[in-house]
């Protein structure tokens, strides 16, 4: 992804619901955010995107007035996290990635005491948290600890909203969640969403970019990119095929000694191949790549042009994976 | 062992209560096999898991793990499996090489042949520089890669892996799948779970466990094209969710 692309997301305007500008926090000499820069409009369902250690749990916590920067600002709301961090936690609902609710109370004990701290009560709320309350309410006397993961996910939805925040942040709600369940999740967000709801969430699960507005993908406290998933696939900068051959795993190994070889993925059942000529032709990229897996003795090979996912939009960008490094984390003497 | 199968489950079930959570699961994973055992939060898949590893009896039925009874040998399936997950693996207040030689003396080898295998699982993982590192300091790429060898560290004939590549980088998921593949080549059998569609289909065989039953099993290609789907992805929503998968069609087994 080219700077220009990532520069996209700091305009600021009226519309901002957030706005976060050179944003720094160190832990030691550990660089858990290196200067991050971004904007999310109002309404918006904004995605961070990234592996775990990238800075995404350490972002949420600024935005929510539970950590402060080390250096940069962050607004919310139009309100500094910082200076204005009581205003702001009435005005913002905040889901962490551990399930952070009291196991010894009820489903019940545990929405009554989110609402009262926040001086109101389910009653009076009630038809913001419906949607979601009524798929959960019928257990209402279980204690929390009791209850499944998808359920457990609810409540702390519920708890979140209680207060009918202007705007919602989302720590990794489907990590460990089975691939059906992250659909549905992904579903009420869209329902959360039509109601005006701001809506800024994090994950580490790639194929979930697609339901976002926006994208930012998120690596060791940088942005490697942010724009419209579809933007960001787009841009991938040089042809990429898929390949299918007689043996998966073979023909990868194979593949990684042939002198044009660029990138080779394995993808669910297919390999994901670019060209060190970058300007090539797909056609003749894929009548050279077969030429030379027949010349190895494959068989039934397949190979032809197919669309990048945002996943490998994030390897591209993401240069050397982080066993490449030099040292594990950068530190701050480090370039 | 039995045969050519390092697995063998026959009717093995679960009552917590009330609650059936393994219901008659029978199923066989060969020898070298890499084996997918997947299925949506609740199906099951912990507490058969917990089964086979020799940690909680079964209520009925049996399992053969590594030749030997989950029942009355559990003790002997701990000898000869090898288990890492996500959450638990690593002591991370101690460094890579003291993880290492801490496993190595659980798991009763000698001083000599702690030290050999210390220093070739260094170099083949290219960690040499990171001995002597906390593991707490390691990025969580690294941490799962060392994880996996040290399940491996006494040579066992099978390893189970409960969502090993969780959060990890696209990457590195990716290298940590020919760790699996390498480990599978020598003739270790690899029993996976995992919440990633696209790792499914990296397993030679995959079975999908719906409440407490297994709906589907066979390679991913046969379960495509029993499904009539593109994607195992589509296959998982049509089992778990029988009533919103619409027109996916295909039906179970």
């Amino acid at each position: 992804m080219s700077p220009a692309t990532a520069q996209s997301g700091t305009r600021q305007s009226d519309a901002d619901a957030v706005v976060v500008d050179a944003l720094v926090k160190r832990f030691g000499p550990i660089v858990a955010l290196d200067g991050m820069s971004f904007s999310v409009r109002a309404g918006e369902l904004f995605g961070f995107i990234g592996p775990d250690g990238g800075g995404k749990t350490t972002l949420f916590r600024i935005l929510t007035t539970l950590l402060v920067p080390g250096s940069g600002t962050a607004r919310v709301l139009g309100q500094d996290v910082v200076k204005d961090l009581w205003r702001l936690r009435q005005r913002i609902g905040y889901m962490p990635g551990r399930f952070s609710l009291y196991p010894d109370l009820s489903i019940e004990e545990n929405l009554r005491f989110f609402a009262s701290v926040f001086g109101t009560t389910v009653e009076r709320e009630y038809s913001q948290i419906a949607p979601i309350y009524s798929q959960i309410e019928a257990f209402k006397d279980r204690r929390a600890a009791a209850l499944s993961g998808g359920m457990k996910q609810k409540l702390a939805l519920c708890c979140a909203l209680v207060h009918r925040p202007e705007i919602l942040f989302l720590d990794e709600p489907t990590t460990g969640v089975d691939a059906v369940s992250r659909r549905e999740f992904w579903d009420l967000l869209d329902r959360l969403k039509a109601t005006g709801l701001t809506i800024v969430v994090s994950t580490p699960y790639m194929d979930e970019a697609t339901r976002c507005d926006r994208v930012a993908l998120v690596q060791r406290g940088r942005l490697l990119a942010l724009d419209t998933p579809r933007a960001i696939t787009q841009s991938f900068d040089r042809p990429l095929l898929g390949i299918r051959a007689n043996d998966r795993y073979r023909a990868l190994l194979a593949i990684r000694d042939y002198p044009q070889t660029h990138t080779i993925y394995p993808f669910g059942d297919v390999l994901h191949f670019t060209d060190k000529r970058q300007r090539a032709a797909p056609e003749q990229i894929a009548r050279d790549v077969t030429a030379f897996l027949e010349s190895r003795g494959f068989h039934d090979i397949r190979a032809g042009a197919i669309p990048a996912t945002i996943e490998d939009s994030f390897m591209a960008s993401m240069g050397a994976p982080e066993d490449n490094q030099q040292a594990p984390f950068r530190s701050t003497g480090a370039a | 062992m039995t045969g050519e199968l390092a697995i063998q489950t026959k009717d093995l079930t679960r009552v917590f209560g009330a609650f059936t959570a393994v219901d008659h699961i029978t199923f066989d994973v060969r020898v070298g096999e890499v084996f997918g055992f997947l299925g949506a939060n609740g199906a099951g898949k912990t507490t058969a898991l917990r089964m086979l590893i020799g940690l909680l009896a079964p209520t009925s039925g049996s399992a053969r793990v590594a030749g030997h009874d989950v029942v009355t040998e559990s003790e002997a399936i701990k000898h000869d499996i090898g288990y890492m997950s996500q959450r638990f693996s690593l002591y991370e207040d101690l460094t890579v090489r003291e993880n290492i030689q801490l496993y190595g003396g659980i798991y009763g080898l000698s001083n000599r042949q702690i030290r050999d295998r210390t220093e070739r699982l260094l170099a083949r993982l290219g960690f040499e520089s990171a001995a002597n590192d906390f593991v707490r300091a390691l990025p969580l790429g690294w941490r799962q890669k060392l994880a996996f060898s040290v399940a491996l560290l006494h040579q066992p004939r099978i390893v189970f892996l409960d969502e090993p590549t969780s959060g990890v980088d696209p990457i590195t998921r990716r290298q940590f799948w020919e760790l699996i593949y390498e480990a599978a080549a020598a003739g270790t059998t690899v029993l996976i779970t995992t919440h990633y569609m696209d790792e499914a289909e990296y397993c030679d065989r995959i079975s999908i466990m719906v409440a407490g039953k297994i709906g589907a099993l066979g390679t991913p290609s046969d379960l495509k094209h029993q499904f009539g789907t593109e994607s195992i992805d589509e296959v998982f929503v049509t089992l778990a969710r029988p009533d919103a998968a619409g027109g996916a069609g295909g039906s179970p087994p």
